[in-house]
């Protein structure tokens, strides 16, 4: 028998709504992209779960690596004065 | 009771039916997770639209029998299916070809019951026909990655398609529920469907690269009810809780 090759891997953002961003919604396999988009749309869509699909190949992420956790976000864990908490913000902004 | 709107119905309804019931066999067995799922989608959209189609029969009918007495407890004899439909899942390249050469003819047909003078069959078609444009979408893809792709892939789905191509004129033959329909304006005229229908499947082959088969002999039968010995394997598997257990539910 021959050897089954799987296809490539391919990671899954879905726009819930209009107004909103895409969110990851996990990772499908696909032969090529317009694969992966049908694809996506049978497994994370069927629901009535989203108003728009982007795919990419999961190869193209570059990701950080774990090990590196502690001199990446570490150092901003007692820098709260980044976070603009000390000012007084007014009843009618919303959404801050 | 309209017994030819009653029978035209059924000769719509039963082809979803059928080849819903064909592509439900494959869950759990299709040949990956996503192509697994699609198909039982495209069968539940099957499905769905059979479910419309025999509420309308149902009220038509006016005897009391129910969307479930309908597609549930016929005889073999009473399903007005094309044979096309009937064909079993030999493998993947037979599953695709199936669907593809159904879509194509299931897409232009829905396109022209959307015209129908019957309001409740004009409405049904609206609703279906974004959800065949899908199926067809797919299949065709399929069509034209298999028979386009390996050595082995290809050799496949020419089998398929020369296996399956002896159905596709059955698709348009017109019974007498069919010629009636079309007189009160209310059915579709399928005759006028035919020529695009082999120009269009032509295209989408020969993009595969798959040869398009020259037969003169054809298949017919099923909207007779004569069906091919897959039929009443289908019917056991399809009605056996309604048989053993007459009117469960749950």
């Amino acid at each position: 028998m021959s050897k089954i090759k799987n296809w490539p891997l391919w990671e899954i953002f879905v726009r819930s709504k209009n107004g909103l961003e895409h969110r990851h919604f996990g990772s499908l396999h696909a032969a090529d992209a317009e694969m992966a988009l049908e694809n996506a749309r049978d497994v994370y869509t069927r629901r009535n779960e989203g108003v728009s699909i982007w795919v990419v190949e999961s190869k193209h992420i570059t990701a950080s690596n774990p090990e590196n956790n502690g001199e990446l976000f570490e150092p901003a864990q007692d820098k709260v004065y980044r976070h603009p908490t000390f000012y007084d913000v007014p009843d009618e902004v919303k959404h801050m | 009771m309209n017994n030819n709107l009653y029978n035209y119905i059924l000769g719509i309804a039963d082809n979803s039916l059928i080849l819903g019931q064909r592509l439900g066999e494959l869950t759990g067995h299709g040949p990956s997770l996503e192509t697994d799922i699609a198909c039982t989608n495209i069968s539940l959209d099957l499905f769905g639209q059979v479910r419309s189609y025999f509420q309308y029969a149902g009220k038509i009918a006016g005897d009391g029998r129910s969307e479930d007495d309908i597609a549930m407890l016929r005889k073999e004899r009473d399903y007005k299916n094309v044979l096309l439909v009937e064909q079993p899942n030999t493998n993947f390249a037979y599953t695709i070809a199936r669907q593809f050469l159904f879509d194509a003819y299931h897409l232009a047909f829905l396109g022209e019951l959307q015209k129908s003078t019957d309001l409740t069959l004009s409405a049904i078609a609206n609703k279906c026909v974004k959800e065949v444009s899908y199926h067809e979408r797919f299949s065709s893809d399929w069509v034209k990655r298999l028979g386009d792709g390996t050595e082995e892939s290809h050799q496949k789905m020419q089998n398929a398609i020369d296996d399956l191509w002896t159905y596709t004129d059955e698709l348009f033959h017109q019974t007498e529920a069919d010629k009636a329909m079309v007189e009160e304006g209310i059915g579709v005229d399928i005759t006028q469907l035919k020529d695009n229908y082999y120009k269009y499947v032509s295209e989408v082959l020969e993009e595969a690269t798959i040869e398009v088969p020259d037969i003169k002999y054809f298949q017919k039968g099923g909207k007779q009810g004569i069906h091919t010995e897959h039929l009443g394997y289908i019917l056991a598997e399809l009605q056996y809780m309604q048989r053993a257990y007459p009117n469960m539910e749950w």
